[in-house]
């Protein structure tokens, strides 16, 4: 396999906790992919505008806010605006379980709780990430 | 190795055979299967322990211990509209809550007003919106301010914040010379662990020593400050790097008050102090002992502090919210319950018991009854507020407790060498090792070198979702039409001089309370406050470590 899976991982609206997205970041980059880190406050237009740039593969995004059904629709919205809408987007943080099926209706198919290992978003990123690197 | 332990070693070969993993504690640290009088042969007790309330504090402040004075139980809260957190506090206050202890939203957190573009989706949601004085009357709407003590967990915006309480307790008749709580109002702890930073680090150490100041001569009785240790521990720091960070951004804001000009002991006093109550038992009761003992010495000899109040660690603790699950929820009473017990048996002055379902969303109702009934079955039925400090003496705890007192004073070399803590985060020092601290634990996690419950082992795959408190939208909404009606109702132009009047001061150095205080009893907002001082300062911008 040549290409390595190009990462963003973003941290969108106001939240500031960190910890969760660096660790991914971090395990991500041990699994062989390329990942670029936004860092904080970022806007839907920005991340997605470092998607574009970065020619990312994936998005992770990192809420643990409560603003997840703001900033989700907002980011598929701009993702298929700039013909970006292959890009895989992956969520992580506090996420009720009663929104997990409107994220999904938009996109998002990798919604991951508290507690999910590294490894199963390594291998989820690999396996949906994957088809669609190799669709191109 | 010394005859007792050799001893020792010939009786553990009959005894069954040892687990083989290493035996480190949740921070890391190797523990040994057992301590003897060897291990703390050079410990004196008058010079190293010493008794409760005496130089240097290891067993407490207080003589009587809790025998004289329970822990505060003070449950950190707040969400929505101030109506609602109103609502809130009443309750809690009426279960037996001895002390409020206010969450604010996001927006709010980072000074910025419902209707920023920033602030979409977040209002309201982690924390009450207190966008105006109109905000906090509300919020403290039938609640004695003269009666009780309050702690505001807010930081970049902790000025405003507190001009308007002061404002609001005024209104109430009560007087600021008696007024008494706590502002966490900790800048230090942002840059290094919970990033709620607006301004870059000096001015934003200026506001802070302005709120030092402007309280010793008119709200002697507030804690101007709550250096914490809390956030960064959940940003994945060990316990040594906790009790380390937090500590010497202590010293950073004393070295900071004095070079202002302030006399130690006119502030010193006030500082407080907020650390994580995490898993590992024995390493937090250490920890919490090793802070007063560092702190006394710090004030004493390095700062040459006179009044013993200057010496003395008064700190406020929270039950670890990294360490509760979202599998399992209800395994987190037993969670908070333990830790809680250790935060007790370290001697804290103050205690917040976190939720069951903090790892899912805000607390219902039920869930923070059981959290309050934790402490209060903790003080009332397990007898640990009968005798003081009951650990010391334990060879294991006074081993711990020094060796954890050692490594943050490494620690403290380290940072001095580096010119300061703020020239330390300014190189991204402590960033670097709390995101190292983060990463081995997740491995070790994956690894199931360390154990969670319900997460890596004893996993249910069948589990039923447990009620949660859905936070929606309709608080935004609130917020938003009371901003506008605010902006309709007040005097604007008033608003614009005051404005002025902060951008001026910013720049020409006097202190910012003043100035704020007649800006918030204008009712500027909170993001108009705090962009008066961006056209000044500018905001921060952190360069990520990963």
């Amino acid at each position: 396999m040549s290409q390595k899976i190009r990462v963003v991982i973003a941290k969108p609206g106001l939240d500031g906790h960190d910890r969760g997205a660096k660790v991914i970041a971090r395990a991500l980059r041990d699994a062989g992919m390329e990942v670029i880190y936004t860092g904080l406050r970022q806007t839907p237009e920005q991340i997605v505008g470092a998607a574009l740039q970065e020619d990312a593969d994936v998005i992770g995004l990192s809420i643990l806010s409560g603003a997840h059904l703001h900033i989700c629709p907002r980011i598929m919205e701009l993702l298929k605006e700039k013909g970006l809408q292959d890009v895989l987007v992956v969520l992580g943080g506090i996420i009720p379980e009663q929104d997990i099926p409107s994220l999904n209706e938009m996109g998002i198919t990798g919604v991951f709780m508290p507690g999910s290992p590294m490894q199963h978003i390594v291998d989820f990123i690999n396996k949906s990430a994957r088809a669609r690197v190799e669709q191109i | 190795m010394s005859t007792v332990k050799t001893e020792l070693e010939k009786t553990a070969a009959r005894a069954p055979q040892e687990r083989t993993e290493p035996f480190r504690t949740i921070s890391g640290r190797p523990i040994d299967r057992l301590y003897t009088s060897e291990d703390v042969r050079t410990l004196d007790y008058g010079r190293d322990v010493a008794d409760p309330g005496t130089f240097p504090y290891t067993r407490g402040i207080h003589a009587t211990g809790y025998r004289g004075k329970f822990w505060t139980m003070r449950q950190f809260a707040g969400f929505g509209t101030a109506a609602e957190s109103n609502a809130r506090y009443k309750q809690l206050l009426a279960s037996g809550g001895t002390g409020l202890s206010v969450a604010f939203d996001l927006p709010t957190l980072m000074g910025r007003d419902p209707d920023h573009e920033l602030s979409l989706g977040e209002v309201g949601k982690c924390g009450v919106s207190v966008a105006s004085l109109a905000d906090m009357e509300t919020l403290f709407e039938g609640i004695d301010l003269a009666g009780i003590t309050t702690s505001m967990t807010i930081n970049s915006p902790a000025p405003m914040i507190f001009a308007m309480y002061l404002a609001v307790a005024q209104q109430q008749g009560a007087s600021w010379e008696t007024l008494s709580g706590t502002i966490q109002n900790d800048i230090l702890k942002e840059f290094i662990a919970q990033k709620e930073f607006i301004f870059p680090p000096r001015p934003s150490m200026r506001l802070i020593t302005d709120i030092f100041q402007f309280c010793t001569q008119q709200v002697p009785k507030w804690n101007t400050i709550s250096v914490s240790g809390y956030h960064i521990r959940e940003a994945g720091a060990t316990a040594a790097q906790e009790l380390a960070f937090t500590l010497r951004d202590g010293v950073e804001y004393v070295q900071y008050g004095v070079e202002a000009g302030l006399d130690v002991d006119a502030f010193a006093p006030r500082i407080s102090f907020f650390f994580n109550a995490h898993s590992d038992f024995f390493e937090e009761i250490a920890k919490y002992r090793a802070a007063r003992r560092i702190w006394a010495h710090v004030m004493r000899d390095r700062f040459h502090a006179k009044d013993p109040r200057s010496w003395q660690l008064r700190f406020h603790t929270q039950t670890a919210g990294v360490s509760l699950t979202a599998q399992q929820p209800y395994n987190n009473v037993v969670r908070t319950a333990l830790q809680a017990l250790a935060a007790a048996l370290g001697g804290t002055n103050s205690l917040h018991t976190n939720s069951l379902d903090e790892a899912l969303s805000l607390p219902t109702d039920e869930a923070v009854t059981i959290a309050l009934r934790t402490q209060q079955i903790l003080a009332a039925e397990s007898g640990v507020s009968d005798v003081v400090d009951p650990l010391g003496g334990s060879y294991f705890v006074e081993k711990l407790t020094r060796d954890l007192e050692e490594e943050a004073l490494a620690y403290f070399d380290t940072i001095d060498r580096m010119g300061g803590m703020v020239a330390a985060i300014e190189r991204g020092y402590p960033q670097a090792e709390i995101a190292e601290s983060a990463y081995r634990f997740q491995q070790a996690v994956e690894r199931k070198e360390q154990v969670m419950v319900g997460v890596n082992a004893y996993v249910q795959t069948d589990e039923t979702p447990i009620d949660i408190l859905y936070i929606d939208d309709s608080a935004s909404a609130k917020a938003l039409a009371q901003l506008e009606a605010l902006k309709r109702r007040r005097d604007g132009a008033a608003v614009q001089r005051t404005l002025a009047a902060l951008k001026a001061g910013a720049t020409s150095g006097v202190n910012t309370m003043p100035l704020l205080l007649d800006a918030v009893r204008t009712y500027a907002t909170v993001g108009e406050m705090c962009d008066a001082l961006r056209e000044v300062w500018g905001e921060y911008e952190e360069v990520p470590i990963i």
